[in-house]
């Protein structure tokens, strides 16, 4: 199981990278294996808020349907739109394949989030 | 051949054949207004009646039906569906009848409907029952809205939560909030891995308040345990406000043994197709109807039938009645089978349904225990849930166990149900079935446990004998195709 | 033992030593003493012989009436190829297709219903079924609210038990249900567009309704989307292979009851409900859906699809907690499509129309009829009459016919009303006949 070392993760296993004051998030390696084969997406849209803690968008595999969460308030600047043809790209590469692009309210609120090797020790419990 | 077997209907239309006859009629055309029609015709298959029967004889060929093999689906008591309940209830005089007749040339099948309350209610213990939910989930749905109205009825308007035990058939969570209840979930007993699916007790007192309007239980419940302490669990209910909703999925293991109502439960539902014997038909027509408490019947959906005199007759919407759940009075002609069956069961052979049942599954589970791992070993009803494979040297799954009994002939068990147990298997063996079935099933499922020690690679293909083998279910989600015009699209 | 049980003793004895207890009761030990014991008060069992002569004492207490009468069932022909076919046990005693490869029978004919569901009402995509058309149409409303819209506009000419319905799912869910005004037999236009708001979750509207017209839609989609609000029609199927169809009419969700599709009237039921609704859509659509796949060989194969939607996945989130439908129900429609095909269906239609029509034309001549609204109408038609509709009804029962509805059964002041149904099992003597009673009073 990947979990690269620059990003932040949450206990319901979402990541949060900081790319020129921009926050992009994701699902783990670890949540995609859990979900199985993922066959839709449904994203929020441009401008939408996102409140910490609270669901954003929706993931669904042959099997199982999970919401994902946001870990850090904030404003859509952009969705990945491929994902919605091909939500197959979370299989293959959930860290290269961020889901939204955000606008960060609080940057503070980054430090209550988990680190790689905390995440780490937290999913294999 | 396969081939020309298996294309769809409108594969094998040939224009201008036809396969229907009807009479010419003396009456002149009549002209219709062009604005409203459409403009481009309906396309349906052009076929012969000939070509009809042949086609759906060869689709039917690639089903498994219980009549076919052994079908122990937990929670569905897929047993026997005895025939003169098909034949009785084929008689014209039943199936011409429109619903608005008037009631006194309807008197038969208001009688049958009359006294198929009163049985049900009589085997559960309760008031009386509507006839009119046409599903389980309709029922439960139905029952919900019956615990609201009860609690609006008292004034009391803050009950909004449902508490829906961990181990419950996903359709009772989502019942509660189709009827616009927030869900609340109660543990089961666990040690470590170890869970039993009975409530924790503990957690329960822990969830209710005074805003719990009820909860919905099964009893057995889906791991096939009985809930020993279900009057210490009505009593706390009941004394934190709330009513006690009874899913009947299981009810076949407990029938004239003991009854819901007497448990302390307030609503019900039963499953006509479950335990009564009427058809699964692939899915439906089933029918749930729910009983209440005397208290709760001025809540029952509308139609109701009564008895007044000697008369049967159809009440409409009364005062307190959460209203209309369906157009007419519900799935009658599975209904009509139901009484069918319990007239030709009575009273004198209820009991042994519950006893075989159990008998059935509680022999099944001490057989194979030596090969799969069984996380509750406590005697169980009618059905009990296996973990996976015991010695499992290749990391099989409970869905390769289950493909490779397809190859046997034999219908597998629900998988993956429970949510407790990673690799749940539910085995549900009705009371039908003979002690010969059952030991070539443990047969064949030691067998399958030996396969996956020394051959995990067949499980791993399994199906190898089916009609088609095992399908690749994330391309039909990705790009769904769901209509003949879809695939000529590719 | 009882001829369904198959246990000799000496099995139930082996069968309990495997167990390692020594008598039934002991796997009854948990149960509290306290529940169990109950004398059930029910009556004993019945032999083959027995049953058989109780039923018959049944049916002959039930008096079929030969109907001209509709109000939601129609008596139209069951061919006899379906209930023979139904009665297959491959289709009659599966259940849900949960393991696709021993259920391409199942699935197979789902994926055929539904492509006739789709081609009859011309949307992109329909599900398995529904329990019956009323309910449908509730589980369409349901489709449509959102947190922030949860006002539905009915118009006031829909079916009043399918407008009960909705009434009895909207109440605990606090969705507002708001009627769209009547207008000489249809649904008020102008009141639909006073009544549409930033709240309007959808607009419902029965074609043809509750006195059989014909509503005429032009226009409405547009307003509707402008709003964006869901346009749910609920439309009669069997009037489909002529009249202008959901799709046509800018529905984004198509509704409806199948009895009309050669389902006998069995005193209410089963029925089939039918969903169609737009690709847009149909991931919010309640139910089961059909798709086809490829098998490992890469053979076409059925299964069970975007059942992520489903309570069995979705437990709470599940948009609906349908879960067993009308199965068999479909097998129904979809052999009575494929016997009936393009030209069988026009043909039964037609006849229906023709009768309708002919039949009112007679009454209308009869001095107790006239036609309150004068506008187009299938194959069921509303008169105002000056005779007494019980007596109507009274009467015509004595000569073997159930009479038309009474609208004075659903509300007071349309009591002089009364509803015809004809379909293509009338016959013109039959007709003929009612023609001559009537005139007669």
């Amino acid at each position: 199981m990947k979990t690269p070392k620059d990003l932040r993760y949450t206990e319901t296993h979402e990541w949060v990278r900081i790319e020129n004051g921009h926050a992009y998030i994701g699902i783990t390696d670890y949540a995609q294996d859990q979900l199985g084969e993922i066959v839709f997406i449904e994203l929020p849209e441009e401008s939408d808020d996102l409140e910490k803690g609270e669901e954003f968008a929706a993931i669904e595999s042959v099997k199982a349907a999970s919401d994902v969460m946001a870990p850090v308030t904030g404003v859509v600047v952009a969705v990945n739109e491929a994902l919605e043809e091909s939500p197959e790209l979370l299989n293959e590469d959930p860290y290269e394949n961020w889901i939204v692009k955000i606008e960060l309210e609080d940057e503070s609120e980054l430090e209550g989030l988990m680190s790689a090797e905390e995440y780490e020790n937290m999913s294999k419990e | 051949m396969a081939k020309y077997y298996g294309d769809l209907i409108f594969e094998k239309s040939v224009e201008g054949r036809k396969g229907y006859s009807l009479p010419v009629s003396p009456v002149k055309d009549y002209d219709m207004d062009e604005n409203l029609l459409r403009e481009e015709e309906a396309d349906l298959p052009e076929v012969s009646e000939f070509d009809v029967v042949r086609h759906y004889t060869n689709v039917s060929f690639k089903n498994h039906g219980i009549e076919k093999g052994f079908y122990p689906l937990g929670s569905c008591t897929m047993k026997y569906n005895p025939k003169i309940n098909l034949e009785v209830s084929k008689d014209p005089r039943f199936t011409s009848l429109h619903p608005y007749q008037p009631v006194e040339t309807v008197q038969g099948i208001l009688q049958i409907y009359y006294e198929t309350q009163k049985m049900l209610a009589e085997i559960s213990g309760l008031d009386t029952y509507s006839l009119n939910p046409y599903a389980g989930a309709h029922g439960e749905h139905v029952g919900l809205m019956i615990i609201r109205a009860y609690h609006e009825a008292k004034g009391d308007f803050k009950r909004t939560k449902i508490i829906v035990p961990d181990s419950a058939h996903g359709t009772n969570p989502a019942s509660a909030a189709v009827a616009g209840f927030d869900v609340v979930e109660v543990k089961s007993n666990c040690e470590g891995d170890h869970c039993d699916g009975t409530v924790d007790i503990d957690h329960l007192k822990e969830v209710l308040d005074d805003e719990v309007a009820g909860i919905m239980l099964t009893n057995p419940n889906t791991v096939g345990m009985f809930e020993k302490d279900i009057l210490e669990m009505a009593k706390l209910v009941h004394d934190a406000g709330g009513l006690l909703y009874y899913d009947g999925a299981n009810l076949n293991p407990i029938l004239g043994v003991a009854r819901p109502g007497d448990m302390g439960f307030d609503i019900t539902h039963i499953n006509l197709h479950k335990t009564f014997s009427t058809p699964h038909g692939g899915g439906g027509p089933g029918s749930g109807p729910v009983g209440v408490t005397k208290e709760l019947k001025p809540f029952l959906p509308a139609p109701v039938v009564r008895k007044a005199g000697d008369l049967y007759l159809v009440d409409g919407i009364g005062k307190d009645s959460i209203g209309q759940v369906s157009h007419f009075l519900g799935n009658i002609n599975v209904v009509i089978k139901a009484y069918s069956y319990l007239r030709t069961i009575g009273k004198d052979n209820l009991r042994d349904i519950a006893k075989l049942s159990t008998l059935n599954a509680n022999y099944v589970k001490e057989s194979l225990k030596s090969h799969y791992k069984l996380p509750v070993q406590e005697i169980c009803k009618h059905e009990f849930v296996f973990d996976g494979l015991k010695d499992n040297p290749h990391g099989l799954r409970a869905l390769d166990v289950a493909k490779r009994l397809l190859d046997f002939d034999m219908h597998p068990p629900t998988v993956y149900f429970p949510l407790l147990y990673r690799e749940a298997m539910m085995i549900e063996p009705p009371e039908n079935e003979s002690k010969q079935t059952l030991d070539a099933f443990i047969d064949i499922m030691k067998k399958i446990a030996e396969e996956a020690k020394e051959d995990p690679e067949t499980l791993k293909k399994a199906p190898l004998t089916t009609p088609v083998r095992r399908l690749d279910e994330a391309q039909a989600a990705r790009n769904p195709r769901v209509k003949f015009k879809d695939l000529l699209e590719d | 033992m009882h001829k369904y049980l198959p246990h000799t003793e000496k099995d139930i004895e082996k069968m309990l030593e495997r167990i390692g207890v020594s008598s039934m009761d002991d796997l009854f030990a948990e149960i509290p003493d306290a529940l169990k014991g109950v004398d059930l008060d029910l009556p004993e069992s019945l032999s083959e012989i027995e049953l058989r002569e109780h039923f018959e004492r049944l049916a002959s207490q039930n008096e079929p009436l030969v109907p001209f009468m509709g109000a939601g069932a129609y008596d139209h022909y069951t061919p006899s190829v379906i209930p023979y076919l139904l009665e297959r046990q491959e289709f009659m005693t599966a259940y849900t297709p949960y393991q696709p490869e021993v259920s391409q029978g199942t699935l197979q004919y789902i994926f055929e219903y539904q492509t006739m569901i789709t081609e009859l009402t011309g949307m992109d995509v329909s599900n398995a079924s529904m329990y019956d058309g009323a309910t449908a149409t509730a589980e369409a409303m349901f489709m449509a609210v959102k947190k922030k819209r949860k006002k539905v506009l009915v118009a006031a000419t829909i079916n009043p038990n399918v407008l009960n319905v909705l009434r009895t799912y909207a109440h605990p869910r606090g969705i507002e249900i708001v009627l769209v005004d009547e207008a000489d037999g249809v649904f008020d236009k102008d009141d639909l567009a006073e009544k549409l708001d930033e709240d309007t979750a959808a607009f419902i509207v029965q074609t043809p309704n509750v006195y059989g017209i014909i509503e005429s839609l032009e226009g409405v989609a547009d307003k509707l989307q402008d709003n964006k609000s869901l346009f749910i029609i609920n439309q009669d199927p069997s009037t489909l292979a002529y009249l202008k169809t959901p799709a046509e009419w800018g529905a984004d969700i198509a509704v409806g009851d199948c009895q009309t599709l050669g389902v006998p009237l069995s005193y209410g039921g089963p029925y089939i409900g039918y969903m169609a609704t737009t690709g847009k859509l149909m991931r919010q659509m309640p139910g089961r859906i059909c798709g086809v796949t490829e098998d490992v060989e890469g053979k076409r194969a059925y299964v069970l699809t975007l059942q992520a939607r489903e309570q069995h996945i979705r437990r709470e989130k599940a948009k609906s907690n349908i879960c067993s439908n009308q199965s068999l129900m479909a097998l129904h429609v979809t052999i009575y499509l494929s016997l009936m095909g393009k030209k069988g269906l026009k043909e039964v239609q037609k006849t229906s129309y023709n009768h309708a029509h002919y039949l009112k034309s007679m009454l209308e001549k009869l001095p107790s009829f006239e036609d309150p609204f004068e506008k187009p109408f299938f194959k069921e038609f509303t008169l105002k009459t000056t005779l007494d509709p019980d007596r109507i009804n009274q009467v015509l029962r004595e000569k073997g016919y159930l009479g038309p509805l009474a609208q004075g059964r659903f509300a007071e002041e349309k009591k002089d009303l009364v509803t015809f149904a004809v379909t293509e099992k009338r016959t013109k003597e039959q007709m003929d006949e009612v023609i001559r009673i009537l005139g007669a009073m």
